[in-house]
């Protein structure tokens, strides 16, 4: 793994000003707060979490769908969180995305063709119509759809044809990295599947960087080669995957972890249950964020946020790995 | 927990009768009913305004003392004005007058209040500034504004039909300006963006194409309405000139005796009163054709 | 006598387009105090013979045939009149969507209070008491204060507990959950699932689940039925399910789905191809397109439905072995 990361977020904030009239701001949404880390060429980064915890808003700021409040975004070496729409926009091609809903992903109104061909027509990289066509003909190929597809309009599609489309338009510019913003949450089963391999296949195949937000942990587990664990706005623990699912760190791993229903009946488990539910970002708990439903929550959690601090290659933010790094009684 | 044999779907009845394929016109006017007829009605008024000349009908500003006041007879099919023009005449004319006002402020009308949402829905500097302009305007009541506005033009059709446009223009631009700001949410907008898409580009392939059918519904609406405060206006002397036959005017021309001879309110006014239910048909049937189902996943 | 009987259900809707045969032709049966599980992915008919057990599909673009039998009553003979005092009383429903499922302009407490007053003829004081208790019951805390706030003001869970303190207010003998905890997060649907699990014990209620899930079948249910493209393919116990599926449609989703903790695989199972259009009556198996083991009378012949051991029934020409033990 060279030291060149192809993107690189330090620091990334994004706050939203909620109610209030004529500037005076009744409250802030702090969906992401601080956060950062690295993906390399062709490696799979799964950024996961659950409702409000941010990583959609993280996905989004990455791509300039929504601008950063604070904090650094780096693409191959080249800062873009500042630069202007123009200039943004001929870089765009390096950073693609397939978003969650199939059914409001595409435009109704455009034949599948037109769908994909759009980022070709942006950064003209086709040179001639007949260059073009080659070029939709092999996505066709790629996303394992029927060429004759790409005459026909998005509605008569299932599904998962149809996020298949978004992701041949997602590899149409030639991206080295693609965003899955839930890319398969809303695919049922088998469909999941297929689409899932299409993914692996086409990393493997195209050396492509995935950045896989999803809340779904056992798909997570079969993709991702580092996970990052996010939890109302903040990084709370971030490992490579084995890692992350065999030794999890933080006690809101653990506890997500065994959440995750196991289709395997009669399987005694000692699951952990949450107290209470997830708090707002409008007004998130002081100090550690999580301590109102930790269950080994200290006295130290309510005062003070723990920082994200290395242990054995993995990045945890908990004072319990704290004082057991420092050899205190936890 | 026991299961009783279950029989295999072909053994199992068929709920409803096999459907007939249902392809072509037959098929499209039992589906949308309301479509086909309004637009029947439509076509039927706008051929005899349009084939006027052809039907029989004499010179509609022609005055003829001798045969004031007549009621509908052979040689008058509608009767006479108390000027005696023929009103078989006026009102197949006055047909062209309705139509090209009801057609041009609804063009006018859906132009300038594309843009004006359009720019509200992209500029948020703008958005507060134009808004409160439409609200403005919104807040006079629509047929007093085209009076204000058509005295700005004293005696001419042009006049008129800007007059009414412009009051109707509020009411587009706020329904372009909520669509655009929905469609605006639409992931695959994002998507757009994402691909490298400028901004005119999205406007003209994204939002627009998904603008077409509520657009295309409300034009229809306007149509109607402009016909009817265009009668207004030259009924009140205020809108179409008096040597123009205008549905409004003949009805004006006839309001003083009307309880004696009705038929010189009445026909124009049963004629004005088709073609308005005629558009309206035609934009109800039109908003459920083009809106577009999403498909349900059960 | 079981406390619910579905025998060859058919639910068919006409569209402009054609005939939809969501349902056409499923059979189960729930007894009293039992968690069964209908599952299947979207298109299969599950939550539309869900909707139908309560009437609840308006009729003329549907018709419903078969017979459901509710303690020894067809529900598809009853009057309206009779069916609406089955509905939040002996049978109750609780949807996927909570928010939209709670009236957003009542306080929660007068929701709950609803069928208490239209059931039990509860006074409303009364009523307004019995769903404090209610509140705690599903493990909401400080029930009184909660019982005067409005949904939006409730959390996803929350909402979600709201449903099913709503539902199981008149002790109702059948509950039928529709996807409750797919919109929610794993950590609250863990919670949810175990409340549930919970009442079912306390209340000795039938529970009928709905879901695509298969982890969360492996949690709570006891028998499982499976369906595909509106039939139902498979019926077993829920472990003889999992560990010998003999429907090649089952044992294809078992292996599609991602497990947690699993051995890493190089890819996930998949089953090629789509879901056959409901349009289209298939003349022979609806999964013959898709199936491994498909032969060439599965096309033509359309597969009954035989017990093969105990409690399971396969509908497919050549299911996979049984085992010889259990």
């Amino acid at each position: 793994m060279t030291n060149n990361p192809l993107l690189e977020v330090v620091d990334l904030t994004k706050h939203y000003p909620v109610g209030g009239w004529l500037g005076r701001d009744q409250g802030l949404v702090r969906a992401v707060d601080g956060v950062s880390f690295t993906i390399a060429r062709g490696e799979t980064l799964a950024l996961v979490g659950e409702s409000g915890c941010g990583k959609s808003t993280v996905g989004r700021t990455i791509l300039r769908l929504v601008k950063p409040t604070r904090g650094e975004v780096w693409l191959d070496g080249q800062r873009i969180d500042q630069l202007s729409s123009r200039a943004l926009r001929s870089l765009r091609w390096r950073m693609q995305v397939v978003f969650q809903d199939p059914y409001s992903s595409l435009n109704p109104k455009l034949r599948v063709r037109d769908i994909v061909a759009e980022p070709i027509r942006n950064f003209a990289l086709a040179r001639s119509p007949d260059d073009l066509d080659r070029r939709l003909a092999a996505l066709m190929d790629q996303v394992r759809l029927p060429r004759d597809a790409l005459q026909r309009r998005p509605h008569e599609f299932s599904g998962g044809q149809r996020q298949r489309i978004g992701i041949a338009r997602a590899l149409a510019a030639g991206p080295d990295l693609i965003i899955c913003d839930e890319a398969v949450s809303a695919l049922d089963v088998s469909v999941k599947a297929q689409v899932v391999n299409l993914l692996q296949d086409l990393q493997r195949d195209l050396g492509l960087a995935l950045l896989f937000i999803s809340h779904d942990l056992a798909v997570v587990e079969h993709l991702a080669h580092r996970v990052a664990v996010m939890y109302l706005g903040q990084i709370v623990e971030l490992a490579p995957a084995a890692q992350l699912f065999a030794d999890p760190q933080h006690p809101y791993t653990r506890a997500l972890l065994s959440a995750v229903p196991i289709p395997e009946p009669g399987l005694r488990r000692e699951r952990i249950v949450l107290r209470g539910d997830v708090a707002s970002p409008l007004n998130p708990p002081s100090g550690c964020r999580f301590h109102t439903r930790c269950p080994q929550a200290m006295d130290r959690c309510r005062i003070e946020a723990p920082a994200l601090r290395a242990r054995h290659a993995c990045l945890v933010a908990c004072h319990l790995i704290d004082t057991s790094l420092q050899g205190a009684p936890a | 927990m026991s299961a009783n044999p279950t029989l295999v779907p072909s053994a199992l009845p068929e709920l409803f009768p096999p459907l007939r394929p249902q392809r072509g016109w037959i098929a499209f006017v039992r589906r949308h009913p309301m479509v086909a007829l309004g637009a029947a009605l439509l076509t039927m008024i706008v051929l005899l305004a349009a084939l006027a000349p052809w039907l029989g009908t004499v010179d509609p500003t022609r005055i003829s003392p001798i045969a004031r006041g007549r009621v509908p007879s052979a040689a008058h099919w509608f009767g006479t004005d108390m000027l005696g023009r023929d009103l078989y005449s006026r009102v197949l004319y006055g047909a062209r007058v309705s139509l090209t006002v009801g057609l041009a402020v609804a063009v006018l009308a859906s132009v300038l209040g594309l843009v004006i949402g359009t720019l509200s829905g992209f500029l948020r500097r703008l958005d507060g500034v134009l808004m409160r302009v439409m609200d403005g305007l919104m807040s006079i009541p629509p047929i007093l504004l085209a009076i204000a506005l058509a005295a700005l033009w004293r005696g001419s059709l042009g006049g008129v039909i800007v007059a009414i446009a412009v009051a109707e223009v509020p009411r587009v631009a706020r329904l372009v300006r909520g669509v655009v700001l929905t469609l605006r949410e639409q992931p695959f907008v994002d998507a757009a963006v994402a691909a490298g898409t400028c901004t005119p580009m999205i406007i003209w392939r994204h939002i627009l194409p998904n603008l077409a059918a509520t657009m295309t519904v409300q034009a229809t609406y306007i149509c109607a309405s402009a016909m009817i405060i265009e009668a207004i206006l030259s009924f009140i002397g205020a809108g179409t000139p008096p040597t123009i036959p205008s549905w409004g005017n003949i009805m004006a021309d006839g309001r003083a005796i009307w309880q004696v001879k009705p038929h010189m309110v009445l026909i124009p006014a049963v004629f004005l009163s088709l073609s308005v239910l005629a558009v309206n048909l035609l934009g109800d049937g039109m908003r459920d054709w083009l809106d577009p189902q999403q498909p349900q996943r059960i | 006598m079981a406390l619910l009987e579905i025998e060859n259900l058919q639910v068919h809707f006409r569209s402009g387009d054609g005939i939809v045969r969501a349902v056409d032709g499923v059979s189960f049966q729930v007894e009293a105090g039992q968690t069964a599980a209908l599952v299947g992915e979207s298109g299969c008919g599950k939550s539309v013979t869900a909707l139908s057990l309560l009437r609840l599909l308006p009729e003329p673009p549907a018709r419903v045939a078969g017979v459901m039998r509710f303690e020894g009553r067809d529900l598809l003979q009853l009057s309206e009149r009779e069916m609406r005092e089955v509905r939040g009383n002996a049978i109750s429903m609780v949807f996927q969507e909570p928010m939209s499922s709670l009236n957003p302009v009542l306080t929660i407490g007068r929701q709950i209070a609803e069928p208490l007053r239209l059931h039990q003829k509860l006074s409303t004081p009364a009523a307004g008491r019995r769903a404090v208790e209610l509140l705690d019951v599903v493990g909401i805390a400080e029930p009184a204060r909660r019982a005067g706030e409005y949904p939006h003001q409730l959390s996803g869970g929350m909402r979600q507990r709201v449903m099913i303190a709503i539902a199981l207010a008149c002790r109702p003998r059948l509950l039928i959950a529709d996807e409750p905890t797919t919109a929610l997060d794993v950590t609250v649907q863990a919670q949810i699932l175990e409340l549930v699990r919970s009442l079912q014990t306390q209340f000795g209620t039938a529970v009928l689940m709905i879901t695509h899930d298969l982890g969360v079948v492996a949690e709570v249910a006891d028998r499982v039925v499976v369906m595909y493209a509106g039939r139902k393919v498979e019926e077993a116990p829920v472990d003889a399910l999992f560990r010998h599926p003999q429907h090649p449609y089952t044992a294809g989703l078992l292996r599609a789905v991602p497990r947690l903790g699993a051995a890493a695989a190089a890819r996930l199972a998949e089953i090629p191809g789509t879901v056959p259009s409901l349009r289209v009556r298939q003349a022979g198996c609806a999964f013959a397109e898709r199936c491994p083991r498909v032969q060439p009378r599965c096309g033509t012949e359309p597969p009954p439905l035989r017990a093969t051991s105990a409690g399971r029934w396969v509908a497919c020409h050549d299911p996979l072995p049984a085992p010889t033990s259990t």
